[in-house]
């Protein structure tokens, strides 16, 4: 076993106990990395940064101070700003876009000492399942069963390939509404979207403002909560950003659910869901009970509206949000003809610049916030969203801890398969994930078997606002319940 | 709700993308399929409920009305297609 194969907790205690260096550490993922070119996982290397981070966490150790992510590799996805390196959203508009700031994420990360290989694939603007709309093409699952290439999910599917290949200890990511959580479950591995407001967002390309969230994706449920902790805290820059204490998270992770109690909601077995997600579900009932929990079955009544309110709100502020990519201040411009104007320039940039998906993705949005129609997409919309949280909040308010759901109807498909004809299948992905984000909950996917053919599949737990803590322990319990511990065979 | 030809170059106009007449058809037919999907939303009763507005009740944070950042107009230039003499560039807009 390599070095890059560890978990941040393993590489955590190596490096404080001296049995490793975060230049070493470094080495060993700079390694892989170059060797998962056929993952198309990285699109922009930093290795030189990466190795003057690596030293600094070298010299702050012996100096005897080691927070938990100090010396750590991570990968960032191509959606964080981070200063001085490419940032394009997956997206040819920001071609050449280099930012002048970090993020609040990623400054944070920095600050508590961990290293950055480089920055990773995604869909375009996020707005994709598959990581196929990125202008990067496609990243790839390390997962593989047959001759077909798998996607990774997405749009975080460049995070989750580089943790499941480990290329890097673990990655940030994003999710809008199930940009973490699906390409987590298609990858065997962790991904917590937490409570909205709980991380910043300022420096982090904006697709819908009032659902986006950032997160860890990580190999294990205390690598997540060891990471998050860093990621999270009140940040003055981002309005929406909570001013609330943020709780220690590994802490939290004590393994006692007894007496807890977990919704099972009716609304989340859909028509059609293959039986080899419904066992899965069973089973991880079953582990949750067997660990002392109670299982309450309830009712979310709204859920079968969260994916059309979801696809009307957030292609409008997305339609809103990528106005400023207009060839004026960032990224591409257009070549003009003799005789354009400014609209032209616009015109053509944004024809040039954006993929199909987002292009789609912005007329929609910008249909339905035009005059006529706003009150009848966007504003009903937003109403059902009023009553998809209230959904949730009667259920908490009679005593829920936590709900397990699926967290993908499937497990991963390959690329090229879904959606080619009809935008709104790959939609259908987000099924389990997007009520998440429209109540504002935190939500993780935990990896807990493989299906016949040998692919991953995930549960989500879903969890009371701000407590992620509490979440993190209901994941750690599902966790070691299902002793998931395979990896995609290297073939790459 | 079905869009049409029409009603798709228009859109495409206030999105300020650029649509070729040869391709408005099958963008018409692409955006009718999504907003089909959202027909469902209809069958919602709605009356009496708010438009969410903010999903963590909160209220926005104020803070004194006064200059926190700037000075650094080279660093907003810098990722500029087109700057000059301290400007963005672009074509020309007033005759």
């Amino acid at each position: 076993m390599t070095a890059n194969s560890l978990t941040i907790t393993q590489a955590r205690d190596a490096l404080r106990r001296g049995d490793l260096s975060a230049v070493d550490l470094t080495m060993a993922c700079l390694v892989a990395m170059d060797a998962g070119d056929g993952l198309n996982a990285f699109v922009h290397k930093t290795p030189e940064i990466a190795l003057q981070q690596a030293r600094a966490a070298d010299a702050r150790i012996a100096g005897g101070d080691v927070p938990s992510m100090c010396g750590i590799p991570l990968g960032i996805k191509d959606l964080f700003c981070t200063r001085g390196v490419p940032a394009q959203a997956g997206s040819n508009i920001l071609r050449g876009f280099r930012p002048e700031y970090d993020s609040t994420v990623t400054a944070r990360l920095f600050a508590a000492g961990a290293v950055m290989l480089g920055k990773l694939n995604m869909d375009e603007f996020a707005m994709g399942s598959s990581t196929e709309t990125s202008c990067y093409g496609p990243a790839v699952n390390p997962w593989k069963v047959d001759s077909r290439q798998l996607s990774p999910g997405g749009s975080s599917g460049g995070s989750a390939a580089a943790v499941a290949a480990d290329l890097c200890l673990a990655a940030t990511g994003t999710d809008t509404g199930g940009s973490i959580r699906q390409p987590a479950a298609f990858t065997g591995i962790v991904g917590i979207k937490p409570t909205y407001g709980r991380v910043s967002r300022w420096g982090i390309v904006a697709y819908a403002s009032s659902l986006d969230q950032a997160g860890p994706m990580t190999k294990t449920v205390r690598d997540a909560a060891i990471m998050l902790q860093a990621m999270a805290g009140h940040d003055p820059k981002d309005s929406t950003s909570a001013d609330l204490p943020v709780p220690d998270f590994e802490a939290a992770l004590t393994g006692d659910i007894r007496s807890r109690r977990i919704g099972i909601p009716r609304e989340y077995r859909m028509d059609g869901m293959p039986d080899e997600i419904e066992a899965l579900w069973v089973r991880g009932t079953a582990m949750l009970r067997d660990a002392g929990a109670e299982i309450v079955d309830i009712s979310l009544p709204h859920t079968k509206y969260a994916l059309p309110a979801y696809y009307v709100i957030a292609p409008a502020e997305a339609s809103s949000n990528l106005a400023r990519y207009d060839g004026v201040r960032y990224g591409h411009r257009a070549a003009l003809a003799p005789g354009d104007g400014i609209t032209e320039m616009y015109e053509k940039t944004r024809a040039e610049g954006f993929g199909s998906e987002v292009q789609r993705r912005v007329m929609i949005g910008t249909y339905v916030l035009s005059a006529g129609f706003y009150d009848a997409y966007y504003n009903r919309a937003r109403r059902v969203r009023t009553l998809i949280k209230r959904d949730f909040e009667t259920v908490f308010a009679e005593g829920i801890d936590a709900i397990l759901t699926p967290a993908t109807p499937s497990s991963a498909f390959g690329l090229g398969e879904i959606g080619s004809a009809d935008p709104v299948q790959m939609y259908l992905n987000d099924v389990f994930t997007v009520t998440v984000n429209l109540a504002g909950l935190p939500g993780i996917a935990v990896p807990v078997g493989l299906d016949r053919q040998g692919l991953p599949l995930g549960l989500q737990l879903i969890g009371r606002p701000w407590a992620e803590g509490d979440l993190l322990n209901h994941a750690y319990v599902l966790e070691r319940a299902a002793g998931f511990v395979a990896k995609a065979e290297k073939w790459w | 709700m079905s869009i049409d030809i029409d009603t798709a170059r228009k859109v495409a106009r206030l999105a300020r993308i650029r649509v070729t007449e040869a391709d408005l058809p099958a963008l018409a037919g692409q955006l009718s399929g999504i907003l089909g999907f959202m027909v469902q939303l209809n069958e919602v009763d709605v009356s009496g409920v708010a438009p969410m507005t903010s999903v963590t009740p909160m209220r926005l944070p104020r803070r004194p009305d006064v200059v926190t950042d700037g000075g650094m107009a080279a660093a907003v230039l810098a990722n500029a297609p087109d700057a000059r003499e301290g400007f963005f560039a672009v074509p020309k807009v007033v005759e």
